[in-house]
């Protein structure tokens, strides 16, 4: 169900976007409620939207770019008038009246919106277990967890219950469910793409980007929705070119950079590694030149992560306090006891241990060795690529250590979950761009991701270089069957 | 007494002015004051999750004029950060505010203290720092005048988010005068700036002390009790007064001062504890991740150092040495930006310095006050008030005629000259206009001609009042004068 097969059917009048629709949202009604990728559909809405672009085939009007694409939003993206919950109890009712500019640019490019996808609560965490709406499925084995935060979109995606998503990344939460769900999951340059409307959990940090069957589609929804946005300060006023120009360009002679420490590392899945290492023989078959290159403070990544994100989140999350919106308990007769019984019984255990974490880094005796030392490891991490981007032209790693674990693996054992997160979280660090694409499978029969980092503002590099590999790999033939 | 003069004060000011942007700091909202709660809100306001602050830029502009106009050195490079603590005023919990590098550091204003039979002296302030931070919203609370002991608090977000600039005094402070000197003069250059109405009833200009005292000017510093809640200059300077002496009084008596936050009453006239202060709160500061870092090259603020106008010291001075007012005339008259200037005109127009100044100061202040107006509202001209004052000085009117006319001028800016031709109000200073009427006044009055000359001298004040009913008031005063003794003697 990828964009170009779709727009076919629908130009060619072989199905209504109505009809399309309507399909999607049966699939959804008979099968999500194995997966459980959505927190709410907003059916009424979609058809409308659908009606809108229908009328305006059979006027052979000028269709807007994302013409009747049906399209999923991570519920942390705020939609003006729909609940955005975060997967929490803490905003489980909670409407914004305002819409975030990455989805309205979706809507006014043509998309049609389908629902609101499952998440970690407030985006913390790399399964979708933490959310107060249940886990997510993974489509590819329903024991198994879709990754995180971003579980819903990359699900529903993989599931045929929407043709692409938009997920948020953090410290690689669009790309490592994208990686366990075997499709593409782009996380843009910082700043490429406006952060008004999603709802923050480390500020420097997040990113929205899309989760999509194909790089052709990931590059056609980062250019519907990047640019300079008024309402943003840290969204970068440069100019959005035509991702898709450069999509079928040849890669010869394309220099990439292996990471050397990561196919190093101990916590390395031996199947990934091989899976990726013939990848990269793929890359060099397909003309480009490959290079070994060193970012020795790649590894100290997910310390320097574990540090500013919760630090940034402690702070996000403090407006959480029963007085203006969202959950205020019952049981208080004062202030304080208001605001610690809300947060208290209104967060989930793995956002209050990072509320705390961030806390104590920030804390007066502590930041110094905490916060200001991640923030100048971070500057480290950053030279690192920056030395390397002076040799190369993008960098590839496992996106991954592994592959998708089974649902409860983890849940008593915040530390090792945080290392699923271990190749992700210094491109976000360093606010590169970086992609997922599916790369092969494991024995057990679930897909393995394949990960390519660009320098700042070079989405095209390493959308280019995942379309020649995915169009001769054919990696995903078959989707999942659930 | 002698213990008293033993004993230094040292003071501080932490002074928070409310910038008069018309959207707040981070967002569009409006800044309008006294409207119903909650009207002047919107997501980034209330904090809302999603919503985002993009710095307002002309209160950037504001707040470099405002430390320009201070003196202090304005960073080529700075940024906010949060500061972090539980209050509901705080939509997001956070302040963002500017901590280890604010927009300006190290300058200073001079204050100049004017009281009753002491000297009068200039005093240079030291300012350590200036930031821009948000201001937080207003908790009304219900059964009491504060969170503890209320029934419930409701909370008003209109204030939330309203751009501020913290100005930090150095503790070069040594008397409740200078305190309240040196705030008023932070009033006056912010006015002249037009950056804020620095009005201290409407929380516009907020002004918190700290205070200590200790012996003489080489013992160590004393512990400093921070003073709130004073909304007027005379608050602060009979707060600072107060706490002095009664910081004395507890030394005095072998007592011990604790650091503290204290309130000052103004029914009672008194300060009074609030709070103890254990240790320092830890604000868990950290760089404002959804903000940029600013940058204010040379190049803006060479041309935000053109824009400021003549500030009121550089006035003060001025009027003195060149227009020979007195300090205090020199204080009056430049109090207010748009006064100095009609008065800096009117006096280019010819006008005596310090016969305009008293004008401008008493008739024409009092006129706009009783009317509600502004100087720009005011019809009339400075060359026209040049003109009424010149017609005074070389006597075509008397003052009196003056006071009279000046109300037609004011609305409606006419040529003073015209108006007295034209209502045949010019001044009677020949003697040959005069004196028949004397003639007259004498024949019609002997019997007090008569006891005038038995030495009832009070009785000219009666010829006097006479001789200007019979000539409208137009008679030259000292001319009238001199010509009735000499025929009442005669």
């Amino acid at each position: 169900m990828n964009f170009n097969s779709l727009r076919k059917d629908i130009i060619g009048n072989n199905i209504s976007v109505k009809e399309l629709v309507n399909d999607i949202f049966a699939k959804i009604d008979h099968k999500d409620p194995e997966i459980n990728s959505y927190i709410c559909t907003t059916k009424e809405n979609a058809i409308a939207q659908a009606e809108n672009i229908d009328k305006l085939i059979q006027n052979k009007e000028k269709l807007p770019p994302l013409a009747g694409m049906p399209i999923a939003i991570k519920d942390n993206i705020c939609t003006k008038g729909v609940v955005t919950t975060c997967a929490s109890k803490m905003l489980k009712s909670f409407v914004a009246p305002y819409e975030s500019t990455a989805s309205s640019k979706l809507w006014s490019s043509g998309g049609i919106c389908l629902g609101k996808t499952n998440l970690d609560e407030f985006a913390m965490g790399s399964s979708t277990e933490t959310s107060v709406f249940g886990v997510t499925s993974n489509p590819w084995d329903i024991n198994r967890v879709p990754g995180g935060s971003s579980g819903g979109s990359a699900a529903s995606v993989a599931a045929g219950f929407c043709a692409a998503a938009i997920g948020s990344d953090t410290g690689g939460s669009i790309r490592q469910p994208a990686s366990f769900c075997g499709v593409v999951g782009l996380k843009p340059t910082y700043g490429r793409v406006s952060r008004w409307g999603l709802v923050a959990f480390a500020s420097s940090l997040d990113q929205i980007g899309p989760i999509t069957n194909t790089v052709s589609d990931a590059a056609e929804i980062l250019y519907s929705i990047s640019g300079k946005d008024p309402l943003d300060s840290t969204c970068l006023d440069k100019p959005v070119p035509n991702y898709l120009t450069d999509l079928n360009k040849s890669i010869k002679g394309l220099k990439i950079g292996i990471i050397k420490e990561c196919f190093e590392h101990p916590g390395l899945n031996p199947e990934v590694k091989e899976s990726v290492l013939s990848g990269v023989d793929r890359f060099k078959t397909l003309g480009a030149e490959i290079y070994e290159v060193e970012c020795p403070r790649f590894n100290d990544g997910i310390a320097t992560y574990y540090v500013i994100a919760p630090s940034e989140a402690s702070a996000n999350l403090a407006r959480y306090d029963g007085v203006k919106y969202g959950y205020r308990s019952n049981e208080c007769s004062n202030l304080l006891e208001m605001t610690s019984k809300s947060r208290a019984e209104g967060f989930g255990d793995e956002v209050q241990r990072r509320i705390l974490i961030g806390t104590y880094a920030l804390s007066a005796g502590y930041s110094d060795a905490y916060y200001k030392k991640a923030q100048k490891v971070r500057t480290l991490i950053r030279k690192d690529f920056d030395n390397a981007f002076q040799k190369v032209d993008i960098l590839l790693t496992p996106t991954c250590p592994t592959t998708a674990f089974l649902k409860g693996d983890f849940v008593n054992d915040p530390l090792s979950m945080y290392l699923s997160d271990l190749l992700t979280v210094p491109a976000n660090l360093a606010g590169l761009p970086a992609i997922s694409i599916p790369c092969g499978f494991d024995t057990k029969g679930l897909p393995i991701g394949l990960q390519l980092i660009g320098d700042v503002l070079e989405e095209n590099k390493i959308l280019n270089a995942a379309n020649i590999f995915e169009i001769d790999a054919q990696v995903v033939k078959n989707r999942p069957l659930f | 007494m002698n213990n008293l003069e033993s004993w230094e004060a040292v003071i501080g000011l932490e002074t928070h002015v409310q910038l008069n942007t018309k959207s707040k700091i981070f967002t569009s909202a409006s800044t309008a004051f006294g409207d119903a709660p909650n009207t002047h809100i919107d997501p980034v306001v209330c904090g809302l999750p999603g919503t985002l602050p993009v710095l307002n830029e002309t209160v950037l502009e504001y707040a470099v004029k405002t430390s320009l106009a201070l003196n202090l050195n304005v960073a080529e490079h700075c940024k906010f950060d949060r500061k972090q603590y539980f209050y509901p005023d705080l939509p997001k919990n956070y302040q963002i505010s500017q901590f280890d590098e604010p927009l300006a550091e190290n300058g200073w204003l001079e204050v100049e203290i004017i009281e009753k039979d002491k000297e009068t002296y200039v005093k240079k302030i030291g300012i350590e720092r200036l930031h821009m931070e948000e201001d937080a919203g207003k908790l009304v609370h219900s059964g009491s005048d504060r969170l503890a002991g209320s029934k419930y608090s409701l909370v008003d977000y209109n204030r939330a988010g309203i751009a501020l600039c913290e100005i930090v005094s150095k503790p070069d402070i040594r008397t409740g005068k200078e305190a309240s000197e040196y705030a008023s003069e932070i009033r006056r250059t912010v006015r002249y700036l037009g950056v804020s109405d620095g009005n201290m009833q409407e929380g516009s200009l907020r002004c918190d002390v700290n205070i200590s005292v200790r012996k003489g000017p080489n013992a160590p510093f004393g512990t400093k009790v921070e003073i709130k809640n004073m909304n007027s200059f005379s608050a602060i300077q009979k707060a600072c007064d107060y706490e002095i002496a009664r910081q004395i009084e507890v030394y005095e008596n072998g007592g011990k001062i604790f650091q503290e936050t204290r309130l000052w009453d103004e029914a009672k006239q008194l300060t009074k504890s609030m709070r103890l202060k254990e240790g320092s709160s830890d604000y868990r500061y950290f760089p404002d991740p959804d903000l940029g870092p600013i940058e204010i090259t040379k190049a803006q603020k060479e041309i935000w150092f053109k824009e400021l106008p003549e500030l009121p010291s550089k006035k003060r001075n001025k009027y003195v040495s060149q227009f020979g007012l007195s300090a205090y005339d020199a204080r009056v008259i430049s109090d207010e930006i748009s006064m100095a200037n009609f008065f800096e005109e009117t006096v280019a127009y010819g006008a005596e310095p310090k016969l305009a100044s008293n004008w401008i100061t008493s008739d024409i202040v009092g006129y706009l006050k009783s009317n509600k107006l502004s100087f720009s509202e005011l019809k009339l001209s400075p060359e026209n008030l040049a003109e009424m004052i010149s017609m005074i000085s070389n006597k075509t009117i008397s003052g009196k005629i003056a006071k009279e006319i000046l109300p037609e001028l004011v609305q409606k800016n006419i040529s003073p000259k015209n108006l007295v031709e034209e209502k045949g109000l010019a001044m009677i200073s020949d003697s040959s206009s005069i004196l028949p009427i004397i003639n007259e006044l004498i024949t019609e009055y002997p019997n007090e001609v008569q006891a005038f000359k038995n030495g009832k001298t009070k009785l000219l004040g009666f010829f006097v009042g006479q001789l200007m009913k019979r000539t409208k008031g137009k008679a030259d005063p000292k001319l009238a004068n001199k010509l009735l003794v000499e025929k009442l003697n005669g």
